[in-house]
């Protein structure tokens, strides 16, 4: 079992050191994932039902509200 | 509803379809090249001939480009169903979780564990075990797609649910009625397969670029082999299931295929219109009437595409909007009186609960399920019904293009596979030029493809059900705007670096043949053979 994991780890480990054109591909995704989780989502996209209300009946509450007014 | 700030709405609704249709510039190659790759591979395992493993990983580094840029780039959509769209997610919530746990999890472990295998596994794992991994990833990606599509072919068939008015929210009540609903199956496999042809007319155009610049004749020629095979049967899949897709539309969504046809005045026997141009009418411009200034026509062809039957009546917008009692068609404005006492029934029984109202609670809860079919159009109510057309002229050059690119991609992909059997490929100039400036057209025609989709059913987020201007949350319409244009640049940033990192990989080319496969016997032997 030990064997399998060691196995494993170099063979993801080898694959990432060995990488040219990847290396700039995972920047890039790191990049576009840093941005829209520590930017986007922080700042500009709160879940408004989740941060608004504290329990479903509240946010159900206000759906029906916003429905049938 | 009385009050709606068309602003908000069209700049949410604006960004959505900004964010989608960028979304979508990455996934359909994605789809495609996967299993584009997975065919060469498998001609490499089966014959041993280094060229074709040369030809797999050229192939598979711009499918990892591709993945690269444009993985993550859907998850914006969500974030924007919890800001822009939070009355809508609040809604569909249950139907859309189930089906995006799944994705994310197949997602997880197919594609991210057997690509991994796929880019780093060549000589460390046996071939058979890396084109198992190859297939893996196409049939991942392929699934996952599943996923997203069933939950909009929900939205356009609304079927497996059950609205729960106690937490107003959609619940599940038969996962296979929402998996298996023939608009969402017709629609996966429509979407998939077009996925198919945009990766086709991709590896042709690349390869025709290669032939043109004088460089790697037999990789393009056998790339162009594989790419065109694969578009021809895939074109073919495309065809049967836009016409599976007509017949839903005009079952369950006659507007779109009314508005799509320009067909103001239903009829017998209608004819397709296989190429117009339309005349906006002024005076009938809130009524959004159409004529056309020209037009080619196929007799009955309408009628049939509808409903197989080249005598069937086809619905027009008219008959829709006004009601047509000789065919059962009752008029927007008996729906939406209907769909307001729906609304107002949900209000009663909601207020009533909170009173401890039992029979009135259970009065208004008939009463609700009763009209339910028609609640959205209760929005509309005391409004002019006329808004519940989508746009005739959008939504009806979008086909045509898409359709009359679909039939060049047909045709293209014939002529390169005849001249590249017959070794006459390099001389055709034009042809080659021809299949490389297809590529453009190819996402031009993908993207007009969700145009009809999306644009052709509003003002629906959900079918009859919920329309945009309900399901938009009550935010500042600036912010969107800002948010609008963050996205843009984001987007186009990350356009920008594919297209700069792809034109970089496609000038390099693919990797020499190493000394020792130059000498293979297989490769001697393909070379021989392509002299003869």
């Amino acid at each position: 079992m030990k064997r399998v994991i060691q196995d494993v780890f170099q063979f993801y480990f080898q694959g990432f050191k060995n990488m040219t054109l990847g290396r700039n591909l995972w920047m890039i995704i790191l990049l576009k994932l840093a941005i829209l989780y520590l930017v986007l989502k922080l700042f500009f996209f709160p879940d408004l039902l989740k941060s608004n209300f504290k329990t479903d009946e509240q946010r159900s509450n206000h759906v029906i509200e916003q429905l049938t007014k | 509803m009385q009050n709606i700030d068309f602003s908000l709405v069209d700049w949410s609704r604006a960004q959505f379809a900004l964010t989608a249709m960028y979304h979508w510039l990455f996934v359909p190659l994605t789809l495609g090249l996967s299993f584009i790759i997975a065919f060469m591979e498998t001609l490499y395992v089966r014959t041993g001939d280094p060229e074709w493993k040369r030809i797999t990983k050229y192939w598979m580094t711009i499918f990892g480009i591709n993945f690269a840029i444009g993985v993550a780039t859907g998850i914006i959509l969500e974030f924007e169903f919890g800001t822009n769209w939070s009355n809508y997610s609040w809604f569909v919530g249950d139907i859309f979780g189930a089906p995006l746990a799944i994705e994310g999890i197949m997602a997880f472990f197919l594609e991210s564990t057997f690509i991994a295998v796929m880019f780093f596994g060549w000589n460390k794992v046996s071939k058979k075990f890396h084109l198992l991994s190859t297939w893996l990833v196409a049939f991942g990606s392929n699934l996952s797609a599943l996923w997203i599509l069933v939950a909009n072919g929900w939205m356009q068939y609304p079927a497996g649910m059950k609205f729960n008015p106690d937490t107003a929210r959609n619940e599940m009540v038969n996962f296979w009625e929402v998996l298996f609903s023939p608009v969402a199956i017709n629609k996966f496999l429509h979407t998939i397969s077009s996925g198919y042809v945009l990766a086709s007319v991709f590896v042709i155009g690349i390869s025709a670029w290669y032939l043109l610049k004088n460089r790697e004749h037999q990789f393009a020629k056998r790339s162009i082999v594989i790419a065109a095979v694969f578009g021809l049967i895939t074109s073919a899949f495309v065809i049967l299931t836009g016409d599976g897709s007509a017949r839903n539309m005009a079952k369950y969504q006659p507007m779109k295929f009314a508005a799509m046809e320009n067909l103001y005045v239903g009829q017998q026997n209608a004819p397709l219109v296989a190429i117009g141009i339309l005349k906006a009418d002024e005076q009938e411009l809130a009524h959004k009437k159409q004529d056309f200034r020209f037009t080619i026509e196929i007799p009955n062809m309408l009628s049939y595409m509808a409903f197989l039957d080249p005598n069937a009546y086809v619905p027009g917008i008219k008959d829709l909007v006004h009601g047509n009692p000789e065919h059962h068609i009752i008029s927007y404005q008996e729906r939406s009186e209907k769909g307001k006492i729906a609304i107002q029934s949900l209000a009663a029984y909601k207020n009533a609960r909170k009173a401890g109202n039992d029979s009135v609670a259970k009065t208004a809860l008939a009463s609700f399920e009763a009209n339910y079919a028609n609640f959205g159009y209760g929005y509309y109510a005391g409004r002019d019904v006329h808004e519940l057309i989508p746009s005739v002229a959008t939504t009806f050059y979008s086909f045509r293009i898409m359709v009359g690119l679909g039939i060049h991609f047909g045709a293209l992909f014939l002529v390169v596979l005849l001249l590249t059997l017959k070794n006459k490929i390099e001389k055709k100039r034009f042809i080659l030029y021809t299949a490389l400036w297809s590529i453009p057209l190819a996402y031009i025609a993908s993207e007009l493809g969700w145009v009809v989709a999306e644009a052709g059913r509003q003002p629906w987020v959900i079918q009859d059900i919920l329309p945009t201007i309900a399901a938009v949350s009550q935010i500042s319409s600036a912010s969107v705007q800002i948010t609008f244009w963050m996205f843009f640049l984001l987007f186009t940033g990350l356009l920008i670096a594919e297209i700069r990192i792809m034109t970089t990989q496609i000038r390099k080319g693919p990797e020499p043949l190493t000394p020792e496969a130059k000498n293979s016997p297989k490769t001697l032997i393909t070379k021989k053979s392509s002299h003869d």
